[in-house]
């Protein structure tokens, strides 16, 4: 008896043409085609029958799950992510290799798969449970329960076309969170709903993993990879480039997917560099000390950092944010431009600029490197390798910089200290008794 | 690939997904596990269908009878087709051809588009494929059901008893379902590889009325070999056994065993065609 409940073996998938997906063809070009083929083979004998670009989505794939491993998938978009959990959910099959898996598979590629907006949310629900395998019996048992977490009320019976977008998803995830499978396949269904709700659905996420379900996880979000799952493995072009401990893993995704920017001109590159987004943009990015534009700052002065930025879609939950990370790569503090809001900002399209100001006192003589990045709720980040610019702190004016060189603390805040004189001879009195 | 190398879990409860290539077993028992869903797609079908028209089931009334009036004005008075009866009034004749008819052409143009139409399915979860044209032509037969008790009531209103051949009805239901669900299967696949086929469709179901004796009674074509050549249009069994079941009209005879080893050819061809092509489906669909 093995612990192993699903495993890929030298596993592939290519498609034919450019392109993500195998075209369909229209039948005119079929016989066009057909039509054509015996005059090209006169005219050229040798040529080979059928050339067209093939791309391998995956190569090489190679995994073993044991009973109750929560594993992460990560990797940028068009890394194969999908498609393995495409070939492992039994959708599509491989071109090569094979995956065995044992028990019962649920998988979820989607939020709200099959629904139909004429339908209400009663009927929808039961839809939706058949179309994820779900039986007849297994939907009236969990009934109650689904519309509970789901939290659409009295909205139960009214057609789902009426709902809105936050209500949709809910009611979706509700249905998908009651599965029941050894086995669950999740596909980045966490980057929708609002904070609060996807607070909810990790929650339920990790309750499933706690319960000794096998769960295969593919997300964005590196903070619930690193909470949720027991390894990680990194996809680039199909293929696996890394596996192990899901912090190690993530950290060193985040650090070579970063965008660099080597000096304050280079700012403007690393912007452009980044991949573009519908609804956001980067303008430019600006560290200051005195008024004056420089990477070298002084740590008894205050930091400015400017970020302009233009937002294109009225968006809730936008936040634009930077982290401070140490030259090991630790981030010492990340801070969002929405920290001091008491409820979820809504941002409406336009031009901004958002100014942070690092204190005075608080780094140490060091380098660090400053991330900025902008993101959506908890979910989606906008800018998922962000802008990172080194900057480096002198010391000015401390008498323990010493202490400082051989300790090599990571932050220097000027801690307030007090000191009090409680009696002239204090240790001469002790003695003397 | 290699399976010399990596020992297999095969045949330890594991199930393997591989490349395969040519022609598949058609999984008739996993369909069955599927019931389920399959009964769910059914009524979605159904469901969405009455929700969306503002006349809702009234469009299930309408239409057959709409249809009658207009065949029976324009084939039967201007154009003089008679029915083979005397007594038999042509209205209820071409009913009794419309009845079938109906549910066929309505499941060849639902189904067509059925696997194209239904693509987040295809690509988001894992399910027999077999699944969608069949809730898409069992969807039909709320229509169907509907339209029989217009038939029902416009036999009545003319004096006209089924006969005992009556018993025999579910037979011929069942028969439709085999001819409808044949060409349904071949045109759901055809329309995934090749996109057009949507667009061939209605010319089809056009063109395939009047190869099928809706308007006209089957004795207008002599018997013999062009009489042969039309029974292997499974349609006019289908509606030449309505005709007899309903009606009390002469019997196909040996007409009919034509019509049924044709409906079996097209039906498991086009079974095995559906269950070779699925495999590209969610990658070209």
């Amino acid at each position: 008896m093995n612990d192993v409940v699903l495993r890929t073996v030298d596993l592939g998938k290519m498609y034919r043409i450019g392109g993500e997906r195998q075209a369909y063809r229209t039948l005119r070009d079929t016989l066009a085609q057909a039509a054509r083929r015996p005059i090209e083979r006169i005219r050229h004998p040798g040529a080979a029958a059928h050339t067209s670009e093939m791309i391998w989505a995956l190569k090489d794939v190679n995994i073993e799950l044991g009973h109750g491993e929560v594993l992460g998938i990560i990797g940028r978009n068009g890394s194969g992510k999908t498609t393995l959990l495409k070939v492992l959910s039994h959708i599509t099959e491989p071109t090569v290799g094979r995956a065995e898996i044992r028990g019962r598979v649920a998988s979820l590629l989607e939020v709200g798969t099959g629904f139909h907006g004429e339908l209400t949310g009663r009927e929808n629900i039961q839809l939706n449970g058949a179309i994820l395998g779900m039986t007849r019996a297994e939907i009236k048992s969990k009934f109650d329960e689904i519309v509970e977490f789901s939290e659409i009320g009295h909205f139960l019976d009214t057609p789902v076309k009426h709902y809105s977008s936050g209500m949709y998803v809910r009611l979706a995830f509700a249905v998908a969170a009651h599965l029941d499978p050894e086995i669950l396949i999740v596909d980045e269904v966490l980057a929708v709903g609002d904070v609060e709700f996807q607070r909810k659905c990790l929650g339920r996420m990790g309750k499933v993993a706690h319960e000794g379900r096998t769960v295969l996880f593919v997300s964005h979000n590196m903070g619930a990879v690193r909470n949720l799952c027991s390894r990680v493995i990194q996809l680039t072009g199909g293929r696996i480039t890394r596996e192990g401990d899901p912090q190690e893993v993530t950290e060193a995704y985040l650090r070579d997917s970063l965008v660099r920017a080597d000096s304050l001109e280079s700012v403007e590159a690393a912007i452009a560099a980044l991949p573009t987004d519908p609804i956001f943009r980067f303008q430019g990015i600006v560290v200051r000390q005195d008024g004056r534009p420089t990477l070298t700052v002084r740590n008894s002065e205050p930091v400015e950092i400017e970020i302009r930025y233009s937002v294109l879609e009225r968006t809730r939950g936008f936040r634009v944010l930077f982290d401070l990370l140490d030259d090991d790569h630790n981030i010492l503090l990340s801070s969002h431009h929405d920290d001091d809001a008491q409820s979820v900002l809504v941002v409406e399209p336009g031009e901004y600029v958002s100014t942070a100001f690092i204190p005075a006192d608080l780094l140490a003589p060091r380098s660090y490197e400053l991330r900025v990045r902008a993101r959506i709720g908890n979910g989606r980040w906008l800018t998922n390798e962000g802008v990172a610019i080194p900057l480096t702190a002198e010391d000015t004016n401390d008498i323990n910089q010493v202490f400082h060189d051989m300790l090599r603390p990571r932050l220097r805040p000027r801690i307030p200290w007090r000191t009090v004189r409680l009696s002239e001879s204090a240790a001469y009195r002790a003695g003397d008794l | 690939m290699s399976d010399g190398a990596v020992r297999s879990f095969r045949g330890e409860g594991f199930r393997i997904y591989e490349h395969k290539n040519g022609w598949a077993a058609l999984g008739l028992r996993e369909l069955w596990t599927y019931r389920e869903l399959l009964i769910f797609l059914t009524w979605r079908d159904i469901l969405v269908r009455y929700k969306q028209a503002v006349l809702g089931v009234a469009w299930a009334f309408l239409q057959p009878f709409l249809m009658m009036i207009v065949f029976t004005v324009v084939f039967n008075r201007l154009l003089g087709v008679k029915s083979p009866d005397p007594n038999l009034p042509y209205a209820v004749f071409s009913f009794a051809g419309l009845l079938p008819w109906q549910f066929f052409s309505g499941a060849l143009s639902r189904s067509g588009v059925s696997l194209v139409g239904n693509a987040s399915l295809l690509t988001k979860v894992y399910f027999p494929r077999l699944v969608i044209p069949i809730s898409a032509v069992l969807a039909g037969l709320v229509d169907f059901a509907i339209s029989f008790v217009v038939l029902m009531g416009l036999m009545a209103a003319y004096g006209l008893a089924p006969t005992w051949h009556a018993v025999f009805i579910p037979l011929f239901v069942l028969l439709a379902l085999a001819t409808a669900l044949a060409v349904s299967l071949w045109l759901s696949a055809l329309n995934v590889l090749y996109r057009d086929v949507q667009y061939l469709i209605p010319f089809l179901v056009q063109l395939w009325m009047f190869v099928s004796p809706v308007i006209y009674p089957i004795d207008k074509i002599p018997a013999g070999p062009l009489r042969i050549i039309f029974s292997l249009n499974p349609m006019t069994g289908v509606i030449g056994g309505f005709r007899w079941a309903l009606l009390g009209q002469e019997f196909p005879g040996g007409y009919m065993w034509i019509s049924i080893v044709a409906v079996a050819v097209l039906l498991f061809g086009g079974l095995f065609y559906f269950k070779r092509m699925e495999r590209v489906f969610a990658d070209v669909v």
